[in-house]
């Protein structure tokens, strides 16, 4: 193993890294997408007065988070045949979303659960629908808040994204282990892919914070 | 009690057996109660008594279990089929729900929309009037309670009495036939209590709506009702006029109550 810095070496890889960096910011945006959608359908299924709807997906959503990331990509990209459109690319951000979707619906249970009962009573007072009341009412009241919750979560899947090197998606790691071992240098490859991955979440986190912010001043 | 024209008139609203418990409490035990249109009718009684029950019984935030409501000719929670009474769907008790408005004890404005559209809202949504006509008729309503200044404020920017009278305007936008006022007073500064009540009794007067509230304020009773119901154990105890029920009530339960909360301690 090579412990020297070689600038010449990470000027080649970074062009490389950026590439992947595309594939990466892809996979989390088509991830976090699904998992907000899927996520907030859970919450929905599982507050539905018939135990059919409710228990399955509870029941579906214990068991994806207990079972580790990793073995759910393997297990989906192995077992599942190819149907021409499940890339690699695809199969990560399927699997990505519905695993974080077991954790952005519990996100939105409690934003739900914090609206206060008032809010249904005047409602149903006002004699809005149960779509009107939903869309209208109480999910204008219970997303706010749990913005900071989600973007942590948009976060940890973004630092999730290498696992996708284990099904071949052509992200950053990928690339910079297949960079590295062509020529022989491993240190500038995963320093810069280290250092892009602290650059990005850090603004993200960033930019979590101001809409936090933004999001406070409003209430008040 | 003034006699209308129409012999045929049935009153607004018809309450028969009504009941409802929670668990094992007994609230509303087989209650009866008749209000004419135009009535304004103010319910006192002990808390637990179950006179704020009936109020979301009539609002339908709950269920009874047995007994009927009949609002302006249609049932609230029952259908008439072959001639025999079945649950209503849930379409049939939206629409007889729509004659019926509410301002509640704490108001529960949309913290989420400015005070125009917490009003025009669900004119729109309801009702289906445009944008323009729904926000016309909400900066009426705002005008007619005294608060067209703050069509574009933020309920969080009220005072209490303010968001009383924006959850007015905005249950008036609905045009019900009959208001429920769930414990007028209860959520205002003390100092802020006398304009409310000030304000309500104007607007009784103005507005030939029929009204029923809930209320702790005796003297607020006795100026803006024309009848008084004090409720024990679910049930009614004495109804008549104010004049009756505060200077000469028959029934020794209502003297005992009015003893108890017209003590000077409390006044």
């Amino acid at each position: 193993m090579q412990l020297q810095w070689d600038w010449s070496i990470a000027m080649e890889v970074l062009p490389h890294l950026i590439r992947g960096l595309w594939v990466t910011l892809l996979a989390t945006a088509g991830g976090m997408t699904l998992a907000l959608a899927l996520g907030l359908m859970v919450t929905m299924a599982r507050r539905a007065r018939f135990r059919l709807v409710s228990w399955p997906v509870g029941a579906a959503i214990e068991f994806v988070r207990c079972t580790p990331l990793l073995i759910q990509l393997f297990f989906v990209y192995y077992l599942i045949p190819d149907f021409g459109w499940n890339t690699p690319l695809v199969t990560g951000i399927l699997v990505l979303g519905i695993h974080y979707s077991a954790y952005t619906s519990e996100v939105y249970r409690a934003g739900i659960d914090n609206v206060p009962r008032g809010q249904w009573e005047a409602a149903r007072a006002l004699n809005l629908n149960r779509q009107q009341t939903w869309t209208r009412v109480i999910i204008p009241q219970a997303v706010p808040p749990i913005v900071p919750a989600m973007g942590n979560y948009l976060v940890a899947m973004f630092k999730d994204t290498p696992l996708l090197y284990a099904i071949t998606v052509q992200e950053m790691l990928t690339r910079a282990t297949n960079f590295s071992s062509r020529v022989f240098s491993t240190v500038e490859a995963y320093t810069l892919a280290g250092v892009l991955f602290l650059i990005l979440s850090l603004l993200a986190a960033g930019l979590i914070h101001r809409a936090e912010r933004q999001l406070v001043v409003r209430e008040t | 009690m003034n006699t209308n024209d129409s012999a045929t008139q049935q009153p607004l609203v018809q309450i028969r057996n009504l009941q409802k418990r929670f668990g094992d409490v007994v609230v509303l035990d087989g209650l009866n109660l008749d209000i004419e249109i135009g009535n304004h009718v103010a319910i006192i009684g002990r808390s637990g008594s179950g006179k704020s029950t009936l109020l979301r019984l009539l609002m339908t935030l709950e269920k009874p279990e047995a007994g009927t409501i009949c609002i302006d000719g249609e049932y609230l929670w029952h259908q008439q089929q072959n001639g025999q009474l079945v649950p209503a769907s849930l379409a049939h008790t939206r629409r007889v729900r729509g004659k019926v408005g509410m301002v509640f004890q704490h108001f529960n404005l949309f913290p989420h929309m400015r005070v125009l559209r917490n009003v025009a809202e669900a004119p729109r949504l309801v009702l289906g009037l445009s944008r323009r006509e729904a926000e016309a008729r909400a900066r009426e309503l705002l005008d007619r309670v005294g608060l067209s200044d703050k069509a574009d404020a933020w309920p969080q920017e009220l005072s209490g009495g303010q968001k009383q009278r924006v959850a007015i305007a905005r249950a008036m936008a609905m045009q019900p036939q009959i208001m429920l006022f769930d414990e007028v007073t209860s959520a205002l500064d003390p100092e802020l209590v006398g304009e409310a009540l000030q304000f309500l009794r104007e607007l009784a007067d103005e507005v030939s709506m029929t009204m029923l509230l809930v209320t702790h304020q005796m003297h607020f009773a006795e100026q803006i009702a024309d009848r008084v119901i004090f409720i024990d154990s679910g049930k009614i105890v004495e109804d008549d006029e104010p004049a009756v029920i505060f200077h000469h009530p028959r029934q020794q339960g209502t003297r005992e109550f009015l003893n108890a909360v017209l003590s000077p301690a409390d006044d």
